[in-house]
């Protein structure tokens, strides 16, 4: 297990070298730098201006050159500044990733509660009333566009009902864990409602796909109650496709719900990666999406050690 | 609000006198504590609205990148800047050179300003300027703002590594000699007719930035106090001062107890960032904010249809502002090279209609790149009406004249096919794409629309001239400002010059560069009309680009909110956010 753990770990430290050097090199396709973005803002800018700003923003040089500087850096611990924010990358990256992980966090396991149990209860009862209710409310839950159910919501419980605060982290001079709490409320009703529908989805075909299996059977002639068959043996089979997909939405957690995030002003991690490739800010792009899959690649790493505590038959050699 | 809900509770109580015969006393004291509850309820009410109002949270769409005065120019960090701090020189809400942190402007008439003949920049005249600081401008810290503030100012926007934008104007000033304290010198190697306009040379606090320049000059940028320590008293010497930050949220300013001018009526101005403009108007109605600022808020679509719904509870200001909406045209493209071409598309546009019917009629017509509350503006310039026989007879005249299932060929039987280029993801500029190519379309021409995402239009299609028709965009400018960039024959992009310049249409005229050299060094303003007199005369005669109209900026504002004046150019309102207040202030 323990070569395992470090197989996964030194995989991901290549494929996360792998990926700074192709998120580098992506960004750095797109068309324009820093400066372009600067003339554009002030007409009176002059060439001789346009090529010293080049030279300081050090976008002057080949892309390979700029990648093994910036890598070189990133290797003794530099990971550059933030050109939108003047500031060290990783403090404006660490101060957007707790809202972010806060928001998501809660609308992720408030999706998991919910979604558990009614894609339990459509798998239980299959072509059923109630198995073709859920399916209505889980289509409609990935049909539905997160901007617009986020402004419904804004409009209905900010506006007409005046009830919840329509955007922001906090009251401004407040700050509080209550007042943060009632912030939380909408974007995190949002981001519920269209994490839910996959949810659903997966859960109740894991589970159809668990109760037709012969342990099954075998625990039904043996006389086991409905609830042990479903919950103890099924559940704990189905929960193996559902980890993957948790594991997988961790990355998610990390890089935030951008529309959400965008609509109710929520300072995250989603907008803020948006704005840093918007803005050409290469250094917070770059940090920002490798965090992000660096998430994601431990996730699937802790993924794979809960295979093996939900299925001690699965062995690693 | 505290009316209704004054009168509703007033109702409830005198029914509770109506309604009880027996034990009449009893329930007159208990109404008459009901009562005294009701009025320390309402008074303490009444009191936190009085509060309220001391308070003020306004709504802009962008955050600003770096908060040092002369790093990067946006209108995000302005905006927020002008609360804190003054320029030298300024334009006013009329749109006139005035002075904030300099006591008078310097002229010639009044002798601040002395010529210096064959001195200046290749032979040519300088100019040496005599400003006086404000004699009780104090940094928010205690510190007087000092002529050692304007040496170091001076310092860092002539070194090379420092990133100040606009370098130009520190490279023209040839050197700053004190007075006293707060009196200085300052040569500049150019005399133009802006002479003694220092917009740009936004005076840093010494006492507290000087330690950071001189340990590293070269990194200076980024590690300037103004993005390390924002809500250090001493960066502020303006009527207000930073006192919280949020990145990418929201900025929190309190009164600057050294401020020299009028007192800021407002205890506490929140600034909050919301990118989106459907949740900056939910916020409004919410009461999330006070306020949308017009210099970074709702588009005029976007208010027209907001003042329909909540006219009532908003004021609504439409100020004509400087952004020039034109189409660039790409002069060496074969078919618009020949300005019968573009006189014809002129004529095939109805851009009063279009202004009508899109903006409702908030938006003004422009007849060249000058606006026409510009004193300079020449009402004599000549309008392309909308005339579509008069269009159809140019196109004619150029050789397109074989009219095949409505769309126009020459005599080789190439159709008469033009593409038009603009941002994607912009509502209103696709719309008026659209709108164009109707137009257009009446009159044999086929567009051909196509959008680009801003990063490409801007960085690539214009800067590199890849464009190959018309581009539809927006130039922002100041009051008189002379458009060497976009016009002389010296700022075509080419890959000879890095790209550099902005004349995309790659218009060369010896006649504008000689009205553009001149304009620029004419003193006498009668003199200097006439030369933009002919500039948009000419401009209109050659269209480098076809001129559309130009934007309003849309304030949005309770109703209780006074003193806000917008300015329609690129120095916000909040320039004179002092002046600001509640109506029941007093």
């Amino acid at each position: 297990m323990l070569t395992h753990v470090t197989r996964s770990i030194v995989e991901a430290a290549v494929v996360l070298l792998v990926m700074s050097f192709v998120v580098y090199g992506l960004i750095g396709l797109m068309p324009g730098d820093p400066v372009d973005l600067m003339v554009t803002a002030d007409p009176s800018i002059t060439s001789a201006d346009v090529e010293r700003l080049r030279a300081i923003y050090g976008v002057d040089g080949p892309l390979l050159q700029r990648y093994g500087l910036w890598l070189g850096a990133a290797l003794q611990g530099d990971l550059g500044l933030s050109r939108t924010y003047s500031q060290p990358v990783l403090p404006v990256l660490l101060d957007h990733l707790g809202p972010t992980l806060l928001l998501m966090g809660a609308s992720l396991l408030l999706a998991v509660a919910i979604a558990l149990p009614l894609g339990i209860l459509a798998a239980l009862a299959p072509r059923s009333p109630l198995d073709g209710l859920l399916n209505l409310l889980a289509f409609a839950s990935i049909s539905v566009p997160s901007f617009w159910l986020s402004l419904v919501l804004i409009v209905l419980f900010s506006v007409q009902l005046g009830w919840l605060p329509a955007g922001g982290v906090a009251t401004v001079g407040d700050g509080g864990l209550g007042d943060r709490m009632v912030h939380l409320v909408l974007p995190v009703a949002a981001l519920t409602v269209v994490t839910l529908g996959p949810l659903i989805r997966h859960t109740r075909a894991a589970m159809i796909e668990a109760l037709r299996q012969d342990y099954v059977r075998t625990a039904q002639a043996k006389g086991a109650s409905r609830a042990r068959i479903v919950l103890g043996h099924a559940l704990g089979n189905a929960m193996l496709p559902i980890a993957t997909i948790l594991a997988l939405n961790v990355g998610g957690l990390v890089s935030g719900a951008l529309a959400v995030e965008t609509i109710f002003a929520y300072r995250g991690m989603g907008k803020l990666i948006y704005d840093s490739i918007m803005a050409n800010d290469f250094n917070l792009a770059l940090v920002g999406l490798l965090l992000a899959t660096l998430l994601t690649l431990l996730a699937n790493v802790a993924a794979d050690v809960v295979y093996a505590w939900l299925d001690p038959r699965i062995a690693y050699g | 609000m505290s009316e209704d809900v004054e009168g509703e509770m007033s109702l409830r109580i005198r029914s509770a006198f109506v309604a009880g015969r027996a034990g009449r006393s009893r329930l007159a004291r208990l109404s008459a504590c009901l009562f005294a509850s009701l009025l320390l309820a309402l008074t303490l009410h009444a009191g936190d609205a009085a509060a309220q109002r001391r308070d003020l949270t306004i709504g802009i769409t962008q955050y600003p990148s770096t908060l040092h005065p002369n790093i990067d120019a946006m209108a995000a960090k302005s905006y927020v800047e002008n609360m804190t701090m003054r320029p030298f020189t300024t334009f006013d809400a009329d749109w006139q050179l005035v002075c904030m942190l300099c006591v008078e402007l310097p002229t010639f008439e009044n002798g601040g300003a002395v010529r210096l003949p064959g001195q200046g920049k290749d032979g040519g005249d300088a100019v040496a300027l005599t400003y006086r600081i404000q004699p009780d401008a104090t940094w928010g810290d205690g510190t007087p703002v000092t002529t050692d503030d304007v040496l170091f100012t001076y310092d860092v926007g002539r070194h090379p590594q420092s990133g100040v934008s606009n370098a130009e104007l520190y490279r023209d000033i040839t050197k700053i000699e004190v007075v006293d304290a707060k009196t200085f010198v300052m040569t500049s190697r150019k005399l133009t007719f802006n002479y003694n306009a220092i917009n740009d040379f936004r005076v840093l606090p010494a006492h507290l930035e000087r330690p950071v320049f001189e340990a590293d000059r070269a990194n200076y940028r980024t590690r300037t106090l103004f993005d390390r320590d924002p809500t250090n008293p001493g960066l502020a010497f303006g009527p207000y001062r930073l006192t919280e930050v949020e990145l990418g949220a929201f900025l929190v300013v309190e009164p600057n107890p050294h401020w020299w001018g009028e007192k800021p009526y407002f205890e506490r101005i929140v600034v909050r960032v919301i990118e989106n403009t459907a949740a900056l108007e939910a916020n409004l109605l919410s009461g999330g904010i006070d306020m949308i600022a017009g210099e970074l808020g709702l588009s005029v679509d976007q208010a027209i249809g907001f003042e329909q719904r909540n006219g009532d509870r908003f004021r609504v200001v439409y100020k004509p502002g400087l952004v020039y909406e034109h189409l660039d045209v790409r002069l060496d493209n074969p078919i618009l090279r020949d300005v019968r071409v573009r006189q014809a598309l002129m004529h095939g546009m109805d851009r009063q209609a279009l202004v009508d019917q899109l903006f409702g009629g908030r938006q003004t017509v422009a007849r060249s790149d000058v606006n026409p509350l510009d004193w300079v503006h020449d009402d004599t310039t000549p309008v392309y009406g909308y005339d579509p026989a008069k269009a159809g007879a140019l196109l004619d005249e150029a050789g397109w004249s074989t009219i095949s299932r409505g769309i126009r060929q020459n005599a080789q039987g190439e159709p008469l096919r033009i593409p038009l280029v603009s941002t994607a993801g912009n509502r209103t500029r696709e719309l008026i794409q659209q709108v164009l190519q109707a137009q257009w379309r009446q009159i044999g021409v086929d567009v051909a629309i196509e959008v680009q995402p801003p990063r490409v239009l801007f960085s690539e299609s214009l800067t590199r001239r890849r464009f190959q028709g018309l581009a539809l965009f927006a130039w922002i400018g100041s009051p008189e400002n002379v458009p060497r960039t976009t016009l002389h024959s010296e700022s075509i992009p080419t890959e000879g010059n890095g790209w550099a310049g902005q004349n995309y249409p790659g218009y060369a005229s010896p006649d504008m560069d000689r009205l553009l050299d001149r304009i620029e060094v004419e003193l006498d303003r009668e003199r200097r009309k006439a030369l933009w007199s002919d500039l948009q005369h000419l401009y209109a005669a050659d269209l480098p680009a076809l001129p559309l109209f130009f934007r309003s900026d849309v304030h949005i504002w309770p109703l209780w909110l006074e003193g806000v004046e917008p300015t329609g150019h690129q120095y916000s309102s909040t320039q004179t956010v002092e002046r600001w207040r509640a109506a029941d202030a007093g």
